[in-house]
């Protein structure tokens, strides 16, 4: 008989040994295996990178106190099966050594939590100065008087008003001649580009998962987020706070391009705008004249 | 009798104008029986929940495939209205309140709550409250989601009056609740059994006893926010209307004030069943009763402090924003408390796989994912990725289905024996249990990724190009192998009712106070009340009617001698 207790067990010790090898492999494939299933969206800017890493940082942690809980779960309720003609089990009420024991354990995980989230806020929160490669700041067209202060140093950064209405987002740039988009946002590579969002209508919510985080669009509110773009490209992004049946279709497009093509871009659009005011003030002209009242 | 011979006066009770209890279905309508309101509590709320669960099935269906047609945005957001607001005030909440109902007397040896007809009232409140939000279907039905976010639930974006049904629901179900809370405070605090101490409730009664307090202090809020909402709509106030001074944060501040209060509402007497369920099938005491009894305190008293988590996102002070992370925070170390002290009670015991008890310990095994999610939720940086996707819609529900519907069930099998005197069949029960779990896995696991690819909540469509297709399929299909995991349940209960095998008095050696009636109990409940002498009376009793049965002398025992 004890051999053969002494055989159960050490099979019982290879088991164990197996499954936690076969943890711990799967906690280091994991984010191979799964890619971005598991993580969130990011490489366009600084602050969507920094967020993932702050995200998976928290779930390494968690992975291990879910394979910690779920396995003692799962062992105890397959070792402690009801056998028939068992003993009575013991009748433990409690142990007081073991409560506080855990409860400091997982308040100590918190407080690492804490100061990992406060080590990683600041560069997710503030914008950085906008690159070398970026828009010269000395670009005439954006010596505006509301543009914030560089937040560091030099790199000024280009400050985009973002307007959310039903089913639609508006993008105001700043300069003495008007300049605006609907749903693409143009904007120059390397450069630090602050948005200040507001909603006329219902609440919004913006957000372009690569370029990081949601900011909620609020009438009679002004929130701010920002990005900074490295490689040229189209980011896309859709309205996350529903805000009426077509809440689906509200989508937007940041588009990336490097700063001598979007200093082009500006400026053809600024004259598109001043060019259909222009048809705007002569077809009133013109509707006038014949009488049209409309 | 013979004639002429002195007999005394014999007094006799006469009685006027006592009517005869009536029977059949008015006795339905006229009861103050705990028992039986607590019965029209279960079957009306799980009458709501099909309904919700079908609304869900039908946005799975448009979700299955990217750019669905099946609905338009206006249907899908009526039907994302209709379910989150009919799962949450017409079945959560209530089906809790049935099973206090029915188990509150019955577990502290009282026969019948505090104010029985104000028990009826609240139960009759709840049912129109339904009533009033489902007649919207035929007109308009309200289409904001169950947030009613202010300005989209305001008169100039939703003029129907669908958001006016949902007003009058929240009012009919927050008095129902409120009144109902009242009673279960005053039964619990006054009706308790000789020797039944605080440290001898049984852990149901203190999470009922929570939850109540809990009500208490969140209803106010909603209903404060509800009537504004209502006069900005129709009498020209501007409370929540930013274009006349007012501000549409204010109404989510006031929302979820109650809000979040709410999910413990939902949660805390799941967790209070399973605290029932895992010492009896584990044969073994509960682990640690008065870590879990404070730990249903601390997370109450916490839950009223985390409200702005939902706001993450919205224009708020950093400082704010940490605040309500480092509290959001310390709600996972009274919850971690409770899983801890739920396996432990698991440990070295001797587990009965009954169906109650499979239900029941998935609760901690499902919690832990929620619990997860919910700390990533919490950090607030993390949170603005996170917040308003599919990842949320995921967190919410192995919380709310896992955490509390699971645990909904594990009451329902535990009891079930004692509210109809019959058993369930366990070869079904287990049926339902494995397609129930399987299938809430597959629809929610997944929908952690669709959330982190980039999709939204509450969209009607989605766009190819946001790879999330495959996702939505495969959860599609795991909602639907869900549903028939319920459909075996309500089969069950059917089958069960009418041919289930006698149950007795106490077929799962519980160890508590209503297994000592009969199944289904009296109307008055227990003709003697035992008294209390520790946290677990049925053990007692079963221990000294076993001391009893054995034949004199047969066992040398010392005998307590009276000293």
């Amino acid at each position: 008989m004890i051999p053969a207790a002494l055989l159960a067990g050490r099979k019982r010790r290879l088991a164990l040994l197996a499954l936690a090898v076969a943890c711990l492999a799967l906690l280091a494939l994991a984010p191979v295996a799964f890619g971005d299933a598991i993580t969130p969206e990011s490489g366009g800017s600084p602050n969507a990178n920094d967020i993932d890493t702050l995200y998976k940082i928290t779930l390494y942690i968690a992975i291990v106190i879910f394979l910690i809980v779920e396995g003692t779960l799962l062992w105890s309720i397959v070792r402690y099966r009801h056998r028939r003609g068992g003993p009575e089990p013991a009748q433990i009420r409690g142990n007081t050594p073991l409560e506080v024991g855990w409860t400091l354990g997982a308040a100590l995980i918190l407080v690492v939590l804490t100061v990992v989230t406060f080590l990683y806020l600041d560069g997710i929160k503030n914008p950085p100065a906008s690159g070398p490669n970026g828009l010269r700041a000395d670009a005439a067209q954006f010596a505006s008087i509301d543009q914030p202060s560089p937040p560091k140093g030099a790199g000024r950064p280009l400050n985009i008003k973002v307007n959310g209405q039903q089913y639609i987002w508006r993008f105001q740039y700043p300069g003495q001649q008007p300049l605006f988009t609907y749903y693409e946002m143009v904007v120059p590579t390397d450069t630090t580009i602050t948005l200040d969002i507001n909603a006329s209508d219902v609440i919004h919510s913006w957000w372009i998962p690569k370029l990081g985080g949601k900011a909620d669009a609020v009438p009679g509110h002004t929130n701010q987020t920002w990005f900074k773009i490295e490689k040229p490209g189209l980011y896309r992004g859709q309205c996350a706070e529903l805000c009426g049946a077509n809440h689906a279709d509200m989508r937007a497009v940041v588009k990336a391009v490097p700063p001598d093509e979007f200093q082009a871009w500006e400026t053809q659009q600024r004259n598109n705008i001043l060019a259909s005011q222009k048809a705007l003030s002569r077809q009133r002209a013109l509707r006038e004249k014949q009488g049209v009242i409309h | 009798m013979e004639a002429g011979t002195l007999t005394p006066p014999r007094p006799e009770v006469v009685v006027r104008g006592l009517r005869e209890e009536p029977g059949g279905w008015l006795s339905w309508l006229t009861t103050t029986d705990h028992k039986k309101i607590g019965l029209l509590y279960l079957f009306s709320t799980f009458i709501f929940f099909i309904v919700g669960g079908v609304e869900a099935l039908i946005m799975r269906i448009q979700l299955a495939q990217p750019n669905g047609t099946l609905l338009p945005g206006e249907t899908y957001n009526a039907l994302v209205t209709m379910h989150g607001t009919t799962m949450i005030f017409l079945f959560v909440v209530p089906v809790l309140a049935g099973f206090g109902n029915y188990m509150i007397p019955l577990m502290i040896g009282a026969r019948d709550m505090a104010f029985p007809r104000l028990n009826a009232l609240s139960f009759w409140l709840l049912l129109f409250g339904g009533m009033v939000f489902y007649t919207s279907i035929f007109f308009d039905p309200p289409q904001a989601g169950w947030t009613m976010y202010t300005p989209l639930s305001d008169d100039a974006f939703s003029s129907t009056g669908g958001v006016d049904a949902w007003i009058l629901l929240i009012h009919l179900t927050g008095l129902s609740s409120l009144l109902g809370a009242i009673n279960f405070v005053a039964t619990i605090h006054n009706m308790r059994a000789r020797g039944m101490s605080w440290g001898r409730m049984p852990l149901f009664v203190w999470a009922i006893l929570i939850y109540s307090y809990l009500l208490i202090a969140a209803l106010p809020s909603v209903a404060a926010a509800v009537t504004m909402l209502l006069t900005d709509r129709h009498f020209g106030t501007d409370f929540f209307d930013p274009t006349g001074g007012g501000d549409p944060l204010l109404w989510q501040h006031l929302f979820w004030f109650f809000g979040h209060p709410e999910v413990y509402i939902m949660v805390l007497p799941s967790f209070g069943i399973i605290s029932e369920v895992i010492p009896v099938f584990s044969r073994k005491p509960i682990f640690g009763y008065k870590a879990i009894a404070a730990s249903t305190v601390a997370i109450a008293f916490l839950g009223m402090l985390v409200w702005a988590h939902h706001m993450f996102a919205t224009p708020t002070s950093t400082v704010v924003l940490a605040f309500f992370m480092l509290s959001s925070f310390t709600i996972a170390v009274p919850t971690g408390v409770k899983i801890f002290n739920w396996i432990a009670t698991l440990w070295k015991g001797q587990i009965v796989f009954k169906t109650a008890m499979m239900y029941a310990v998935a609760v901690p095994a499902l919690f832990v994912v929620g619990g997860i999610s919910g700390v990533l939720l919490a950090i607030f940086p993390v949170d603005w990725q996170l917040t308003d996707t599919y990842f949320v819609v995921a967190h919410l529900h192995y919380v709310l289905f896992g955490g509390s519907v699971f645990g909904i069930f594990a009451g329902l099998y535990y009891w079930f024996p004692k509210m109809s005197g019959r058993l369930m069949s366990e070869g079904l029960g287990k049926l339902s249990f494995w397609t129930m779990f399987v299938g809430f896995n597959m629809t929610f696991l997944i929908q952690h990724s669709a959330g982190l690819s980039g999709m939204p909540r509450r969209i009607y469509t989605y766009s190819d190009q946001l790879h999330v297709s495959g996702y939505n399929l495969v959860s599609t299909i795991g909602s639907f192998i869900l549903g028939i995991g319920v459909l075996i349940t309500v089969i069950n209960v059917l089958v069960s009712m009418r041919s289930g095998r006698k149950a007795g008095n106490d077929p799962w050696q519980g160890n508590t106070l209503e297994w000592f009636t009969q199944s289904p109990p009296p109307e008055n409940n227990f003709d003697v009340v035992p008294r209390v002498r520790s946290v677990e009376p049925m053990k007692d009793i079963r221990r000294e009617v076993e001391r009893a049965n054995q034949p004199a002398g047969s066992v040398a025992q010392p005998v307590a001698s009276g000293t």
